[in-house]
């Protein structure tokens, strides 16, 4: 991934971006981080996983006909996510808005190579996105993120349940068998990616007073002292 | 020549880079054969011949192309129509529609040996893109999953031969063939050259990194057809002894 820009303009915003696998608690930390950020008068940018209008809708055709091979599933997935980048991300990092990512290409690393793509492939193909000013992981025991999204779900999704794997024909073992593999590649990126490490088990606001204080080692500090004001520097 | 007498070996797939690692079966029987070239080169009219021909001789054949899949085909015409997606966006949307075709049609043709003729491949991609300002090398890796064909053709034309055979189509240049969406020139004429010597450039840069074979598509059908036919039959007879 890219460190700093061949563009003449530099990359005035920051990237702050959540990883962890379904029912970590991610997004409910960076709806949190968003709102205080809009708050304290911080120009944010909201983007997440699979959202782009043009692309979501082949993607969710897709998925709904199990027409998906491993290599499509993970280009679908980067056209989504390459929609988003070059006309949100990155030209509002340029614009020095705090872009907050719910899952980044993270995501597709662990996803598409527990589904077999080759590692080094996948991380080519993303070869263009920058790395960002932090990267939380929130780190889960599988059973627990796994009780916190059965709880709430009648029924999973077959690509969800990771069923195209062939792990097991209940798609709730499948699930299971699925998400602790995605756990293992996260974990074997913590260092390498230099992941920030959100204990996901400790309560919500525990987890978002630790997610504010590394957030100020990267904005500039005067900035969010002064309150309010939208728009003004920060 | 019978065709049904001959036995064939499977071999081992090729591919451009990583592969496709979660494949099981990695053994094909059939050949690959690509057919590039701009629109109006002829690339269809020849597919159509060869097609016929291959047939008549006893092979299996099989017809691909680009933009033909069930995933990807219409997100992408839409994309087009409105202009609304990025250079990478769309490099990558491309890769999605020719990763189907490849798995789905391709891969399962070869394997139960079929001929398949390829109205374009991966080159026309890279080519596309790298004109738009994308990195070559970002598209090779993009595209390390795509099996290597074991001939491509490319069917050179002159763009001043092209534009006229163009307008005995269509009366229209076609928006995105003549690179409209790049500002070469105001003057849509101008901008269609221009534009067809850019990708023509590019697919002479390419032609010993993916061994294209350069055939002069400026010539009458026929000709053009017998030249690909004794290359391609040529080809088929040499490897029959392997």
């Amino acid at each position: 991934m890219k460190k700093e820009k061949e563009s003449k303009f530099a990359v005035k915003g920051k990237l702050i971006i959540v990883e962890g696998v379904d029912g970590s608690g991610k997004s409910t930390q960076i709806r949190l981080l968003e709102t205080w950020l809009r708050y304290v008068g911080v120009p944010v940018f909201f983007t997440e996983w699979n959202s782009s209008p043009e692309v979501k809708e082949i993607i969710s055709k897709g998925k709904k006909r199990n027409l998906l091979t491993p290599t499509t599933f993970s280009l679908l997935h980067a056209t989504d996510f390459a929609a988003r980048y070059e006309r949100n991300i990155f030209p509002l990092l340029r614009a020095g808005y705090v872009v907050l990512a719910d899952r980044y290409v993270y995501t597709a690393f662990a996803r598409d190579v527990v589904r077999g793509c080759s590692p080094e492939w996948v991380r080519h193909v993303y070869g263009f996105a920058v790395k960002p000013d932090i990267a939380f992981y929130f780190r889960v025991p599988v059973e627990i993120s796994f009780d916190r999204i059965v709880k709430n779900r009648p029924k999973l999704k077959y690509y969800e349940a990771g069923m195209d794997l062939n792990l097991s024909n209940d798609p709730y073992e499948s699930y299971r068998i699925f998400q602790s593999r995605i756990v293992e590649e996260y974990e074997s990126m913590v260092d390498s990616e230099g992941f920030t490490v959100i204990d996901g088990t400790a309560d919500i606001e525990e987890q978002q007073k630790q997610v504010r204080e590394k957030i100020m080692h990267v904005l500039p500090r005067q900035g969010l002292k002064r309150s309010a004001g939208a728009g003004g520097k920060w | 020549m019978k065709q049904s007498q001959i036995r064939v070996e499977p071999r081992p797939i090729r591919y451009y880079g990583k592969g496709i690692p979660y494949l099981e079966d990695r053994e094909v029987k059939g050949r690959l054969i690509v057919i590039e070239g701009p629109d109006a080169s002829g690339r269809s009219t020849q597919i159509g011949l060869i097609s016929a021909k291959l047939e008549a001789d006893g092979h299996a054949v099989l017809n691909t192309g680009l933009k033909r899949s069930e995933l990807a085909s219409e997100g992408i015409m839409e994309a087009k129509r409105e202009h609304i997606l990025g250079r990478r966006t769309m490099s990558l949307f491309y890769a999605a529609d020719f990763a189907d075709q490849l798995e789905n049609k391709i891969i399962p043709a070869l394997r139960a040996g079929y001929i398949v003729l390829a109205d374009r491949y991966i080159y026309t991609l890279i080519a596309r893109a790298a004109v738009r300002g994308e990195s070559r090398r970002w598209s090779h890796q993009l595209f390390g999953f795509a099996i290597m064909p074991d001939l491509v053709f490319y069917l050179d034309v002159d763009p001043n031969e092209l534009v006229h055979r163009v307008f005995q189509k269509n009366k229209v240049l076609d928006y995105y063939e003549s690179g409209a969406d790049l500002g070469l020139s105001a003057d849509m004429y101008e901008s269609f050259i221009i534009y067809q010597r850019l990708i023509a450039r590019e697919f002479r840069g390419m032609q010993r990194r993916y061994n294209l074979l350069l055939v002069n598509g400026n010539r009458p059908v026929p000709e053009t057809n017998a030249d690909l036919q004794n290359k391609i039959d040529y080809f088929l007879g040499s490897v029959r002894g392997q």
